[in-house]
């Protein structure tokens, strides 16, 4: 390199660009600042305008994602013992008691075992798929792979009516084993051509000189392809998972009672007369937090992941 | 995918006496293939392409899921004919195509200027793109009906924004409500959401271009002007077309984002057909009808999808 090249941008276009993208960032952060900042106010807080910058931060939202409220005469009221908790103490300031837990746990609850479980599925299947796609003459190669990714074109409302019926039969429906199954089924596209892309990156002398010293090709893809691949599948099990995690339109159409996930349960919080906003940002907050760090932590394959592998840095 | 060395195994495995080479080859490379791809076949048979068999089949049909019971008739091609010559399927699509056209263009100008940006190479440049691609990742449901929240009549800090920059009365406009403002609403959370990925991809074509190249249009004393026109655009266009098919078909799909914003309201201003869909299926329970319906919908994208790759293609070969 010389010590003056062309094309690096002079100091001052380095600035512009600088701020200008830092403007961008401010403004796209913002709805998401919005999000943390709600579920830290207090009901009228959260409602006031001009909308609070500044405001007293109060742990109601929190308090009421996770349990229901019921308000009680007020001779009632004035003969409780004092508050045994500072959660009690908290919606005692409302003139309400606690009157049990909400579903909020539960839900998410649910979206872990499903997030979980399909990632877990999808990986197994998808390595498996995308070895014998990287390594071997499989008939129709490219048909069984193209085929693998149309899948992904179709609206999820047109599988869910035939799913809803199949799983009617089945007894499927509202269950953790059909979500996972259905998600997984959605995944494994995704799975099987990003896995094809790590695995195909790594060079084939390796398993070959193992077969020569007396592996298996199992054992071959077992001790020598796996440990090589171990970046790979993990961030592809984070793409997986973030999909089942975000999972909306199959979640609120196959599942109420038993398997709903968060997703459809965070809108139907609801307050005194309308959404309770600071529970639902503060459900927001909890569920979208992981996918954040998740997202940080992938930064360097974000670029493959979301282009289905079409695009490497 | 053929390899032009002699392949190691073959030659090792008949110079070996049979035992020792039953042992080092143990399953037949093709048996290996077939049961490592048969789960994920059997699996994408089962929930993708069984079901629509299954919605091809009850397209013909006036079977409706609620109603089990009820005789099931063979209807023919009326529910393709009843869809297609309905004036709202068509006022549907229009909703869609203006979605569509209006979040890629904006993605596309804004997301190529803001790689055009980070490519400058300015100090912490790698941070803030990692911030600017949040909200992509998270779950369109959630920030969809965050959103309304940020709408909100009156109140809302869109509102209050839009007032403290332009001095129009927060109180004079509502973003989700009648007026006609809905429609450029959910553009406007859509492309919020997606711009990050536009830019990413046209960020990995700024960056696939050498410097040489450059180097080269200086020496030859092309203006920066016709530089950008002449080299930028042309490498980074097979990037930026690959983004466009994506977002085409995720945007001709959407459904969950848009949901929560506004249901489809008010009236049928932002109606997508996916959502027009799950209307006819789960609310009025057509499922004949909204088997046509989806039957269509999936041959759309699917034709569309693959014009526009033959024409992906040929701009990649220039």
């Amino acid at each position: 390199m010389s010590a003056y090249s062309v094309t690096e941008p002079s100091r001052a276009s380095k600035w512009l660009a600088g701020i200008l993208v830092v403007a961008y960032a401010f403004i796209t952060l913002l709805p998401l600042v919005w999000i943390i900042s709600t579920g830290f106010k207090s009901g009228p807080d959260s409602i006031s305008y001009p909308p609070k910058v500044i405001f007293d931060p109060s742990l109601e939202g929190y308090v009421n994602l996770f349990t229901t409220r019921t308000r009680i005469a007020a001779e009632d009221f004035a003969a409780l013992p004092p508050p045994e908790t500072w959660y009690d103490e908290v919606v005692r300031e409302d003139g309400m008691v606690i009157a049990g837990p909400s579903r909020f746990g539960e839900r998410f609850l649910n979206s872990v075992i499903i997030g979980f479980g399909s990632t877990f599925l999808s990986i197994v299947l998808g390595t498996l798929a995308a070895y014998a796609f990287s390594r071997f003459k499989v008939p129709l190669k490219d048909d069984l792979l193209f085929f693998i990714l149309s899948t992904r074109m179709m609206p999820p409302i047109a599988v869910a009516i035939p799913i809803y019926l199949m799983y009617r039969e089945l007894g499927l429906s509202d269950t953790h084993l059909g979500m996972i199954l259905l998600y997984t089924g959605v995944n494994i596209s995704l799975a099987v051509w990003l896995l094809k892309g790590f695995i195909d990156e790594i060079p084939r002398e390796y398993e070959e000189a193992a077969l020569i010293d007396g592996y298996t090709r199992f054992q071959a893809f077992r001790k020598v392809v796996l440990p090589q691949a171990a970046t790979g599948i993990a961030s592809t099990a984070i793409f997986c998972l973030i999909f089942a995690w975000n999972e909306y339109a199959f979640a609120v159409l196959l599942t109420s009672g038993n398997a709903q996930t968060a997703p459809p349960f965070i809108p139907t919080i609801i307050g005194v007369g309308g959404q309770d906003w600071p529970a639902v940002a503060a459900g927001a907050t909890l569920f979208l937090l992981p996918v954040m760090i998740f997202t940080i932590l992938l930064r360097k394959h974000l670029l493959r992941g979301i282009t289905f592998g079409a695009v490497r840095k | 995918m053929t390899n032009p060395l002699p392949n190691p195994i073959e030659a090792a495995a008949r110079a070996t006496p049979a035992p020792v080479a039953r042992r080092l080859r143990g399953l037949s490379d093709r048996a290996i293939a077939w049961i490592f791809v048969a789960p994920t076949i059997f699996l994408l048979l089962a929930i993708n392409i069984f079901p629509l068999i299954w919605t091809v089949r009850l397209s013909f049909t006036n079977f409706a899921a609620n109603r089990p019971n009820r005789e099931v008739e063979w209807v023919g091609l009326r529910n393709y004919e009843r869809i297609l010559t309905d004036e709202g399927t068509w006022a549907n699509m229009q909703t869609t195509a203006h979605f569509l056209v209006w979040t890629i263009v904006l993605q596309v100008v804004i997301g190529f200027t803001l790689a055009w940006l980070i490519n400058r190479k300015f100090k912490g440049n790698d941070l803030v793109t990692t911030l600017i691609v949040l909200p992509m990742m998270l779950s369109p449901a959630v920030v969809g009906n965050f959103w309304t929240f940020l709408y909100q009549p009156q109140i809302g800090l869109i509102n209050y924004i839009v007032e403290l920059v332009t001095g129009i009365p927060a109180s004079s406009f509502s973003m989700l409500g009648p007026g006609g403002l809905a429609p450029w609403s959910i553009i406007i959370v859509d492309t919020w959401m997606w711009t990050p990925f536009v830019m990413l991809i046209c960020l990995a074509g700024l960056r696939s271009i050498p410097d040489y190249i450059y180097e080269a249009a200086e020496v030859d004393r092309a203006s920066k002007w016709r530089q950008f026109w002449t080299i930028t655009v042309p490498m980074v266009l097979p990037f930026l077309m690959l983004a466009v098919l994506f977002r085409g078909i995720e945007n001709f799909k959407m459904f969950d984002m848009v949901t929560l914003l506004t249901g489809g309201g008010p009236g049928n201003e932002t109606l997508l057909t996916s959502i027009d869909l799950k209307r006819e299926a789960f609310e009025k329970w057509r499922t004949g009808y909204s088997s046509a319906y989806a039957i269509i919908l999936f041959v759309t994208v699917f034709g569309l999808a693959s014009i526009y790759v033959k024409a992906l293609n040929k701009v990649k070969e220039r």
